[in-house]
């Protein structure tokens, strides 16, 4: 008898799909089987809704080795290394349990990294909560942070960076991303070009499997399917950051020592996600004995074990005659590792347990096969409305100079040190440049060059024009790592959504997807992968749309990065032009407490050429700061340069916009930077050359932030609500 | 003249994280660093020893409180014992306190969160291992990056520990003054680092080991270093 006709919706499948995996396997699937295929075909593991969209993504070219579809991507950094990069989310997770959610949200994307064969060196966490003024997301900031702090100083990859924005739809939902890089020699990168050979063994070590993280499918824990109504428990897994770091080192190890012929972490959807991809992808069947597996408890049922996502757990394809090598590497890092399978040909997955077969579905059907949909689209009927109201020309009541102090204590813009001085941002000995400037800088051992690395989302932006916010986040990230002097290589992302099943969601994220592809073919960013997170919503209310974008770029020589911080005796150019953009800018929600209008215009082209005007001035040593204009436009850039050099400055605005415009247009393509007065002539030669436009503002020095005819305030107190701002919120 | 450059050892216990950093500042500043393994009754012959930082077992328990117990550490007793230059760096520091080896203990900080931040020392004794040649007063500029780096004593060890001149290193100001502002993590008395009876033991909370790269950061760690391998030269020359 089968149970499925009541199960399959339980599990999260359609009729639809019920009927295509009766037609795959000719037969009613058991429930072992219907377990599978609704972790594997559900939308975290099948993009099936995304997928259409995704396709339209630049993917190849330029420093790309390793695009989507592996567990990560990979770029060429030269020298015969490949840096490896991803990005993810745990944002459900951390809605329920902050501390696990964003800890075994480290561990999870540490693992896809080491399942390429790199050695994970950086982390970066973009966050996004609701205000700050409710008790509930305090407690939630308060336990991502020290969950993301928890597992990352524990396992000894340094945190660098990151974001965090504020917005009211993240109450419910917040937006909790994860950004690894790893370091690999490009020749070892553990990827399905490596042979895989039927006969070969999967080796399963880590932690035992036990009944936390069912499926990440809550339903599965239902007394139906259980027989008799065990306890349900907790579906958020427990990190254990000291077992994560084991599996890097004895994953790494057998790496180099070429004892692998494959590698998969075991993350969302578990052992039935690894045993099938890794069949999957060498065109091989497998043999499963559940037996094998070390269970945490003794009483687990088949599809448990199948679908447990159970944390710090590899899968590990190996030669039988490597078997003994593996096996003397796990027990030397005091890691328990049974052999629980073999691949074979033909491309069954046949799963046994107690001498019987409990399930045996085509390895193919579950990791590559899984459904498509093209999703109804249609754009939200408020929106007209929200980008009519626009703020640019509004009255504006508050003075320049206290709008400034105001926009610098507000929680988007002001100072996260509070956040990130919990993170160990030294470990590994690499770090250039953490948190706190316009990119972080980890340089790659043996060499001079470093890792260039920012994480933008600009939620705000998106909810007015997802196709303007992707395109912005792309561009923002782009330029914080030209800041640096670095060049844009590629990126990862997080595209984070309400339900795709709202004709208005699936718009949004079409459009997103538009905005990031245009963006990214302008830079000569391929897209290397990345991570769809659906369902962020609650009752009507979804998140904006937030496609996050984690960027990774490359600079030559690290002694020559720039800095964002003033030093007296400079002269402040700003590069690009400001125009009368206040849409959706951070002075309209501070001040008018609207998150309406058009966002800035971008000009992809002229984006282009400031990035490399930053290029060829770090390479010729030529700034001395260089500061993107993001958030708060122009005089959040320039006081956030005068607060981190303690140096003050003397500037007239440039045109003759209205002073508010000036200072809080949030137009895009502008960079803040100061150079020695005997090198003016050449920055202005560089930018005319790039067809770059700009303006001398003033010069630098002195206690005072002053800004002719319109703010005159100190470096101290400007720099003293920004630092106390986020601690004063917390504080509740 | 001396043959040879300094051998100092630095031991990976499981969950050890700045090992790695600790070899790279050995040799950045001329010594001759060696892998010890945690499991090994085998000091292979070093001049010095660094324990250093991370998370040894994973701190589950209480900090350093499993690694005293694993094999290298009786040989790292031993070698203390014979009068050999030993540091603990962050959670090596919680270790040899655990193993006795040195007075009080770490606890959580104040405050009871993770903190990672460029702080001031001030040195107090020139009699230790890495503050030898230095000048009393001096003041070196090197990160933290803990959360249980309070350092706490009984009331008997605390008075033989500031009357004996057993505190090595204090928090202090960029001018050096020592105060409560500064005092990163509540320890008693601003303590930073402390050294045992003989003087050639000793461990602090900052990491010296992440303060010697002027590409990098302030090289406040450079002068504590170049003190472990005088020491250690010392016993080559012996």
């Amino acid at each position: 008898m089968t149970t499925s006709e009541a199960l399959h919706r339980q599990l999260g499948l359609t009729d639809d799909e019920l009927a295509e995996i009766v037609s795959v396997l000719g037969r009613e699937p058991n429930r072992n089987e219907l377990a599978m295929f609704s972790v594997m075909w559900s939308e975290h593991c099948s993009y099936k809704s995304s997928k259409v969209h995704l396709r339209s993504l630049p993917t190849a070219g330029g420093a790309v080795l390793v695009g989507p579809g592996q567990d990560a991507g990979a770029v060429d950094v030269g020298d015969g290394l490949a840096a490896v990069f991803k990005m993810e989310s745990h944002s459900h997770p951390s809605a329920v349990e902050p501390y696990q959610g964003a800890a075994t949200g480290v561990g999870g994307i540490i693992r896809d990294i080491v399942s390429m064969g790199a050695r994970p060196v950086a982390l970066l966490d973009p966050l996004c909560f609701g205000p700050l003024t409710e008790e509930r997301n305090r407690w939630l900031l308060e336990g991502v942070v020290a969950g993301i702090g928890g597992y990352g100083n524990c396992v000894g990859v340094p945190t660098v960076g990151g974001e965090i924005h504020f917005a009211g739809p993240h109450s419910p939902n917040p937006t909790i991303n994860v950004m690894c890089v790893g370091i690999a020699r490009a020749d070892r990168l553990v990827t399905s070009a490596i042979p895989v050979h039927a006969g070969s063994l999967l080796i399963l070590y880590g932690a035992a499997t036990g009944r936390d993280g069912i499926g990440g499918v809550s339903v599965l824990a239902s007394a139906t399917l259980e027989d008799g109504g065990a306890e349900s428990r907790p579906s958020v897994q427990i990190g254990d950051p000291f077992a994560g770091k084991l599996l890097i080192e004895a994953s790494l190890e057998m790496v180099e020592r070429g004892l692998l012929e494959g590698l998969q972490d075991l993350g969302g959807a578990g052992l039935t996600c690894a045993s099938s991809e890794s069949a999957a992808r060498a065109g091989l069947g497998a043999e499963i004995d559940l037996d094998a597996v070390p269970l945490r408890q003794a009483d687990l049922q088949p599809f448990e074990i199948l679908t447990s996502e159970s944390q710090e757990r590899m899968l590990a394809i190996v030669r039988p005659e490597r078997l003994d090598e593996v096996l003397e590497v796990c027990d030397r890092w005091g890691l328990a590792a049974a052999v629980v399978g073999r691949l074979e040909t033909g491309d069954g997955l046949r799963v046994r347990m107690g001498g019987a077969v409990v399930a045996e579905v085509p390895a193919r059907a579950l990791a590559d096969d899984g459904p498509v949909y093209t999703r109804p689209m249609a754009p939200p009927p408020e929106r007209d409305d929200l980008v009519a109201d626009d703020p640019t020309f509004a009255t504006y009541a508050t003075s320049p100079g206290d709008a400034l102090l105001a926009v610098l204590a507000s929680p988007n813009v002001a100072s996260k040190r509070w956040v990130w001085e919990q993170y160990d941002s030294l470990v590994q000995g690499g770090t250039v440049a953490g948190s706190g400037g316009d990119a972080a800088l980890v340089r790659i051992e043996g060499t001079l060059r470093a890792l260039a690395l920012s994480t933008d989302g600009k939620g705000r932006y998106g909810i007015l024009d997802p196709y303007l916010g992707a395109a912005h986040a792309v561009a923002e990230a782009a330029r914080n790592v030209g800041c640096t002097g670095a060049t844009p290589l590629a990126i990862t992302n997080c595209l984070n959504f309400g339900n795709p099943e709202r004709p208005e969601v699936m718009w949004q994220f079409a459009e997103s997807v538009r905005g990031l592809a245009d963006a990214c073919a302008a830079f000569e960013t391929p897209v290397t992968g990345g991570n769809v997170s659906f369902y962020n919503e609650s009752g009507d209310s979804s998140i904006w749309p937030t496609p996050v974008i984690g960027l990774l770029g490359l600079i030559e020589d690290y002694r020559l990065a720039v800095r964002l911080a003033f030093a007296p005796g400079a002269v402040v150019y700003l590069l690009g032009e400001t125009f009368p953009e206040l849409g959706g800018s951070e002075l309209a929600e501070v001040e008018l407490g609207v998150v309406a209008g058009r966002p800035p215009a971008l000009d992809l082209e002229r984006e282009r050429a400031i990035h490399r005007l930053l290029i060829d001035g770090a390479r010729s040593d030529l700034l001395s700061s260089a500061h993107d204009c993001g958030d708060g436009g122009l005089g959040v850039t320039l006081a956030e340069s005068a607060i981190a050099g303690e140096t003050g400055f003397a500037v007239s605005l440039p045109g003759d916009l209205p002073p508010h415009v000036g200072l809080f247009s949030e137009s895009a393509s502008r960079v803040v930077v100061s150079v020695w007065p005997s090198r003016a002539g050449e920055l202005e030669d560089l930018a005319a050359a790039h067809r770059v436009p700009f303006a001398r503002l003033g010069e630098t020095g002195g206690p005072r932030m002053v800004i002719d005819h319109v703010a005159d305030l100190t470096v101290e107190e400007a720099a003293a609500v920004y630092e106390a701002a986020l601690p004063k919120l917390l504080a509740g | 003249m001396n043959e040879r450059a300094p051998r100092i050892g630095v031991v990976t216990f499981p969950g050890s994280l700045d090992d790695r950093d600790a070899l790279r500042a050995v040799r950045l500043m001329g010594g001759d660093g060696v892998p010890l393994w945690h499991g090994e009754r085998d000091l292979h012959g070093v001049d010095g020893v660094v324990l250093p930082g991370g998370f040894s077992y994973g701190d589950y328990l209480r900090t350093g409180a499993i690694a005293r117990f694993a094999p290298v550490m009786e040989e790292v007793r031993g070698f203390a014992e014979a009068g050999g230059p030993v540091l603990g760096i962050c959670n090596g520091f919680q270790i040899l306190c655990e193993a006795g080896l040195l007075p009080g203990a770490l606890i959580r900080n104040r405050g009871l969160r993770f903190v990672c931040r460029w702080v001031h020392v001030r040195v107090e004794t020139t009699l230790s291992p890495i503050t030898a040649g230095l000048v009393p007063g001096e003041v070196l500029r090197v990160p933290v990056k803990h959360g249980e780096g309070q350092f706490v004593a009984r009331e008997d060890d605390l008075r033989r520990i500031q009357g004996e001149g057993l505190v090595v290193l204090r928090y202090c100001g960029p001018d050096g003054s020592v105060g409560d502002d500064h005092n990163v993590n509540g320890s008693t008395a601003a303590i930073a680092g402390v050294r045992n009876d003989a003087g050639n033991v000793v461990g602090l909370m900052p990491h010296p080991e992440h303060a010697v790269d002027p590409d990098l950061g302030p090289t406040g760690g450079q002068p504590m270093l170049a003190a472990l391998l005088e020491a250690a030269l010392a016993r080559v020359s012996a």
